[in-house]
């Protein structure tokens, strides 16, 4: 426990970030060729619109994305890796997908806390299967989308069954995304 | 906006009590976590500004009447199959797959098939992958994790279909 703890003192060190990636790319060309499309249709004032909307909303997350990014990197430092490694693991079992899925359900904020977190787990130890449970379990069963948006947009009825019809979907993305991998990368699941 | 503002409080306390045990850690592992969190952020805030500010134009693109007519009540399994496809191929956000899924339940959409459209658009929509995944995670991971969702709206349309709800 000690050494553990001692070991995980030790920053980590800096990971590569590449600047500009094709999937940037791609989306830029996706808005540029959406923005002249709304300009042909609307004009210059639709898009102004759409403009003053987004940048509204770009405004309000900017602070949660900031938030977000400084959760995962002290999630990562903090984290003991053997204890991780031992509770959402390769061999963490059922009960390391259902922590995983517990998480997800919990977690607070949007993707800009989700994805860092899921992010850091894999860093300290936590194996596919159980990040995959944590991050469906987030996108599905999490209360901060559907108290938002899915309750008044599709109402009560829906999104209720949808939760409920969805609330074995995690563990079961887990256990396939575990299946899966120690047949792809038989390697690294020797360890 | 209560709501939000409650998301927010919880949001930066967890922040700060993770931030306090690396600071109980030690200067150095505060100022490393400080340092990585910081360089995330400035690294991926030129990739959410051209997401966010964009999708509201790919969203007011997107042929709404097309998607909400695959989502037919005699679809059957077709009509999953479709809505699975243009649940990927609706943008992120945390709005425009829900709207649309509105529409289509109103103009007389069948549930199982809405169903499927919803959970394909919360769980693969492409551009979330493009633009919220692969710059925060690993892209093996994502796109693995995008692999293994692909049979769940089919099985949550399984399920809908067999209970009869919603």
């Amino acid at each position: 426990m000690q050494a553990s703890d001692a070991a995980e003192g030790e920053p980590r060190p800096g990971r590569i970030r590449k600047p500009v990636g094709w999937s940037m790319i791609t989306i830029g060309v996706l808005v540029a060729v959406s923005a002249t499309l709304v300009w042909r249709r609307d004009g210059i004032g639709g898009v102004l619109d759409i403009l003053t909307h987004d940048v509204t909303l770009f405004g309000g997350i900017l602070p949660r994305v900031l938030a977000g990014c400084l959760l995962g990197a002290f999630i990562a430092e903090i984290l003991p890796h053997e204890k991780v490694s031992r509770s959402l693991g390769p061999n963490s079992g059922l009960k390391g997908l259902l922590i995983g899925a517990a998480f997800g359900a919990i977690l607070p904020g949007g993707p800009f806390t989700a994805y860092p977190v899921a992010s850091a787990l894999l860093t300290v130890g936590a194996d596919f299967g159980a990040t995959i449970a944590m991050v469906v379990s987030w996108t599905l069963i999490g209360y901060g989308r559907a108290v938002a948006w899915e309750l008044p947009i599709m109402g009560t009825d829906f999104t209720l069954w949808r939760i409920a019809i969805s609330l074995p979907l995690p563990v079961l993305a887990g256990a396939l995304g575990r299946f899966v991998y120690v047949r792809m990368y038989p390697k690294d699941a020797v360890e | 906006m209560s709501a939000a503002l409650l998301i927010d409080l919880i949001l930066w306390g967890s922040v700060a009590a993770v931030g306090f045990i690396a600071f109980q850690r030690g200067p150095k592992v505060l100022k490393a976590s400080l340092r990585e969190g910081s360089m995330d952020f400035i690294n991926i805030v030129p990739r959410i500004a051209l997401g966010v500010i964009g999708s509201g134009y790919i969203a007011a693109v997107i042929p709404q009447q097309i998607i909400t007519g695959w989502l037919g009540p005699n679809s059957g399994w077709f009509g999953v199959l479709a809505a699975v496809v243009a649940g990927a191929a609706t943008p992120g956000g945390p709005v425009v797959g829900f709207s649309i899924g509105a529409v289509a339940l109103k103009a007389g959409g069948g549930p199982p098939q809405v169903l499927a459209y919803v959970i394909a658009w919360a769980l693969f929509a492409f551009q979330r992958l493009l633009l919220w995944e692969i710059p925060f995670m690993p892209a093996r991971f994502v796109w693995f994790r995008a692999a293994v969702s692909i049979p769940f709206p089919f099985l949550a349309a399984a399920i809908a279909m067999a209970i009869g709800k919603p």
